[in-house]
C-alpha cells in the first residue's frame, strides 16, 4: 500500500518537527510575532505541535507604534484565545529612552530601529532562540538561511560561515550570550501559506482582503495615507480598492490594487501574479542587498 | 478547495559550464516561477555589469559576496510548482572544494540531477556527483546529457555517454538511473518534447520530475519512533495526559500496536495517536505525531518506540562513512566530539580512521589518513551511551549522524552508518 501525504501536510510535519526541536533544545525560546500571515501561520503550527498543552513559549511583538490598528486588534484576540503570554517591545519607548534614534524626512521609517529594539528585548528576556516566520522564497538573502541560524553575542549573522544542515539533525549548541534565529517555515512559498491557511480555515486580519482605503503613490508603490508618513507636495491622496500582501509597519508596507475579497480570490491572485510579494516593501528597496545588510546586524 | 500535490526535493550539481543555471532558469521560467520584478532586477544587474544576456545565476546567488565573485558559495534553495507537484531544488555549487555543499543538498533529496556536457562526456566531476548520490542513497538519479545542440543531436554521442556512465555506476550502490538528452539553452526535452531527438522515446525532464514514483522513498517497514519531546499539559481537561511527540522515522504505527521502548526494553501498546488534525488510527513517515501509551513509563527525549519483534541495533560502536566539513582542522584520531543521532545527543571518541575514499576513483587510501575538509573516510566510533541504529541503506533517518566540535560548537562532519 502507498502512504502518501500532500505537499502542504509534509510542510506542516516539517515545521512541527522544527518547533518541537526548539522546545526541546532551548531553555528560553520566544516567537517573534508581527501580525502578518506568516507569523499567524507560525502560531497556528505551534498550537498543533504542542496540543493539548499550551504553546510553551511567549510571543514577542516589536511594536513600531506605526501599526495598522487592525493588526493590534487581531493580535490581542489571538493571544487571549490561546492563553499565551505576549511581550511587547516598544520602539516608541526605545526612542524616548535614547536606545535608538528616530529617522527624519520623507522616507523616515522605524524599520531599521526595530533591530536595536529586538536585540535589546532578546537580551533582557535572556531568550536563547527567537522563532521567525521568514521564508526562503521571499528574498534572495533569506534563501540562504538555515532552519537553525546562529547569531553571535552581538546578534549578528555571518552568512558565509553557516553550519551545514543535514537530514533531520539540527545543531543548536552555542556559547553563553549567543542565540539562534529559527525559521520553521523556511520551505513554504507564499502560495503554500495561502493554500494552507485556506484549507485550515484560519481567521485572518481584514487587511489582507480587498477594502477601500485612502492611499498615495511613491516609487511605483501604493502606500496607505496615515499620520506617520510625511507626504511630498505632489503626492496626492486618493481612494482605491486595495489589500495588503505583506503586513509590516504602515510606513513601509505597500498596498496593492486588488479586488480579492475572499481567501480563494487571494490564492487565484497569488497563483497568477507576476510580481513578488515584497515588491511593495520600501524597506527592501533601499539597496540591492538591503535585506542581507539588515539581517547581518540582527534583523528578523 | 483541497489541493493534492506531492513534494519532491531534488539536488542539482554541476559547474557553471555545464549549463546548470540555464537549466534551473528554464525550469523556473517555463513553470512561471520567476516573477517579473525579479527578472527585471537581474536583467538590470546583468546589463550594468556588461554581461551578455540575462544571467539567471543571479537568481540563486543571493549573497553579496557571491554576486561580487560570480560564484555560488552556499546551497541555494529554489521553489517551483506545477499542478502535479511542488519542487524544492537544493542547488549546490559544483566546484571541487564544495563536496560539503553537495552532501548537504543530497541529504534530503529524492532525486539527484546530474548534468553532463555532451561534448565532454563523463568527467571527474560527473563521477564525484554519482559517488555522492550513491553514498547519500538518493533514491533516483536522472542524468541530463546537456548541450545536445552542440553535437547535432547525435544519437551515437548520447549512447556512448550513457554506456560510459552505466559502466561506472555499476560499481556504485545506485538503484534507479534515468538518462535524458537535453538542450537547456533551446529547451529541448526540458519541458517540451524535442522534434530533434526522434530516436529518444523517454520522457522530458519535467515529465520525469512530475511522475517519478517517490511515495516509497521512505521506509514503511521497520517501525522507528524517536521520542522528540514529551507533552504534559498540566491542565484540568488533560491532567494525566502524557504524550510522546516526534516525527515517525520508519514503518507504520497503529493504535493497538504492541511496542517495545528503548533503552528500557519494556513492552506496552499504543493507546492513541494524535496527528495535526486530531485522532489517527495509523501514522507513517514523515508525519509529525503524538503517541499515548497504555501504560506510563518514564520515557524521554532520545528514547525510541519500536515494534516488539523488529528492533534496531542497540550499540555503542558504529562504523560510518564520514564527510569532513571543517576547514580549520582535520578529523582528530582519538578525538572527542558531540554526536547527534535522531533525537539523541551523546559524546563519542574516534577509535580508528580505516581508510580515505578517493572520490574520483573509489580507491581506498590507507597510507594517508589525514582527513581534511571535503574528504570522505570510513571511521569507527564509540559513543558514551547506546544508540538505536539502522544502517543508512535501510533508513536514512536512523542511519545518519552529525559530529559537533565541542570547542566551537560547529557541525564538523556528517556520517552514514554502515
Amino acid at each position: 500500500m502507498d502512504y502518501q501525504i500532500s505537499h502542504l501536510k509534509e510542510l506542516e510535519a516539517e515545521s512541527m518537527y522544527i518547533l518541537r526541536e526548539v522546545a526541546a533544545q532551548f531553555e528560553r525560546p520566544v516567537l517573534m510575532f508581527s501580525g502578518g500571515k506568516d507569523s499567524i501561520l507560525m502560531v497556528h503550527l505551534a498550537h498543533k505541535a504542542f496540543y493539548p498543552a499550551r504553546i510553551p513559549f511567549p510571543l514577542l511583538h516589536v511594536d513600531t507604534g506605526h501599526n495598522f490598528p487592525e493588526t493590534l486588534k487581531y493580535r490581542d484576540k489571538l493571544v487571549e484565545k490561546l492563553g499565551v503570554k505576549l511581550i511587547v517591545a516598544s520602539v516608541e519607548e526605545a526612542i524616548s529612552t535614547g536606545l535608538v534614534t528616530e529617522e527624519r524626512g520623507f522616507n523616515a521609517s522605524r524599520n531599521m530601529l526595530q533591530i536595536g529594539v529586538l536585540l535589546d528585548a532578546l537580551e533582557r528576556g535572556k531568550y536563547d532562540a527567537a522563532l521567525g516566520g521568514a521564508r526562503r522564497d521571499e528574498e534572495k538573502a533569506r534563501a540562504k538561511e538555515r532552519f537553525f541560524s546562529h547569531r553571535d553575542e552581538f546578534g549578528q549573522w555571518d552568512p558565509k560561515n553557516q553550519r551545514p544542515e543535514l537530514w533531520n539533525l539540527f545543531n543548536g549548541k552555542k556559547n553563553m550570550g549567543e542565540h539562534f534565529r529559527i525559521f520553521p517555515i523556511s520551505n513554504w512559498t507564499e502560495l503554500d501559506v495561502w493554500q494552507y491557511l485556506a484549507e485550515e480555515k484560519v481567521d485572518l486580519p481584514s487587511l489582507y482582503f480587498a477594502h477601500e482605503r485612502k492611499v498615495f503613490e511613491r516609487d511605483g508603490a501604493l502606500l496607505a495615507d496615515c499620520e506617520y508618513i510625511m507626504k511630498k507636495p505632489d503626492e496626492l491622496v486618493f481612494t482605491e480598492m486595495v489589500r495588503c500582501r505583506t503586513i509590516g509597519d504602515m510606513t513601509c508596507t505597500g498596498v496593492w490594487r486588488s479586488g480579492a475579497g475572499t481567501i480563494e480570490d487571494i490564492i487565484e491572485e497569488v497563483a497568477t501574479t507576476r510580481l513578488t510579494e515584497r515588491g511593495g516593501r520600501t524597506d527592501d528597496k533601499r539597496s540591492e542587498t538591503a535585506m542581507e545588510d539588515r539581517k547581518k546586524e540582527g534583523y528578523f | 478547495m483541497s489541493h493534492f500535490a506531492e513534494l519532491l526535493r531534488f539536488t542539482t550539481a554541476g559547474s557553471v559550464d555545464d549549463g546548470k543555471s540555464t537549466l534551473i532558469g528554464r525550469l523556473l521560467y517555463d513553470s512561471k516561477s520567476i516573477f517579473q520584478d525579479q527578472y527585471d532586477q537581474i536583467k538590470e544587474t546583468s546589463e550594468r555589469r556588461g554581461e551578455e544576456g540575462v544571467n539567471l545565476a543571479l537568481l540563486t546567488d543571493g549573497l553579496k559576496s557571491e554576486r561580487e565573485q560570480g560564484i555560488t558559495i552556499d546551497v541555494a534553495y529554489r521553489y517551483f510548482s506545477t499542478p502535479r507537484r511542488k519542487f524544492i531544488i537544493a542547488d549546490t555549487p559544483g566546484h571541487i572544494q564544495y563536496t560539503r555543499n553537495m552532501v548537504t543538498g543530497a541529504s534530503s533529496a529524492n532525486v539527484a540531477l546530474i548534468l553532463i556536457d555532451a561534448r565532454n562526456g563523463v568527467v571527474d566531476q560527473t563521477r564525484r556527483h554519482a559517488i555522492i548520490a550513491s553514498l547519500l542513497q538518493i533514491p533516483h538519479i536522472v542524468v541530463c546529457i546537456n548541450k545536445m545542440d552542440l553535437v547535432d543531436y547525435d544519437r551515437d554521442a548520447y549512447d556512448k555517454i550513457q554506456s560510459s556512465f552505466e559502466s561506472f555506476a555499476a560499481k556504485l550502490d545506485v538503484k534507479d538511473v534515468h538518462f535524458i538528452p537535453i538542450s537547456a539553452l533551446n529547451g529541448d526535452n526540458v519541458v517540451n518534447r524535442s522534434d530533434k531527438t526522434p530516436w529518444y522515446e523517454g520522457p522530458t525532464l519535467m515529465y520525469y520530475l512530475e511522475n517519478v514514483h517517490i511515495a516509497s522513498d521512505h521506509n514503511f517497514i521497520d517501525q522507528r519512533f524517536p521520542v522528540q519531546y514529551v507533552i504534559r499539559p498540566y491542565n484540568d481537561e488533560f491532567h494525566d495526559f502524557r504524550g510522546y511527540a516526534g516525527r515517525l522515522a520508519g514503518g507504520v504505527i497503529k493504535v493497538g500496536d504492541e511496542v517495545t521502548l528503548l533503552p528500557s526494553g519494556f513492552t506496552t501498546s499504543v493507546k492513541n495517536i494524535y496527528g495535526p488534525d486530531g485522532d489517527l488510527q495509523e501514522a507513517f513517515p514523515p508525519q509529525s505525531i503524538t503517541v499515548q501509551l497504555e501504560e506510563d513509563f518514564d520515557l524521554s527525549r532520545g528514547d525510541m518506540i519500536v515494534r516488539a519483534h523488529n528492533q534496531p541495533e542497540v550499540t555503542q560502536d558504529i562504523d560510518v562513512m564520514m564527510c569532513w566539513f571543517d576547514h580549520s582542522k582535520p578529523l582528530q584520531s582519538h578525538g572527542k566530539y558531540t554526536l547527534q543521532h535522531t533525537t539523541q545527543s551523546v559524546r563519542c571518541i574516534i577509535k580508528e580512521i580505516r581508510y580515505k575514499l578517493d572520490i574520483n576513483t573509489l580507491h581506498r587510501i590507507k597510507d594517508d589518513l589525514v582527513i581534511n575538509m571535503n574528504d570522505i573516510a570510513r571511521v569507527s566510533l564509540r559513543t558514551t551511551k547506546p544508540l538505536f541504529v539502522d544502517s543508512y541503506r535501510q533508513n536514512r533517518v536512523t542511519g545518519s549522524v552529525i559530529l559537533v566540535d565541542e570547542a566551537n560548537n560547529n557541525t564538523v562532519a556528517a556520517g552514514m552508518i554502515i
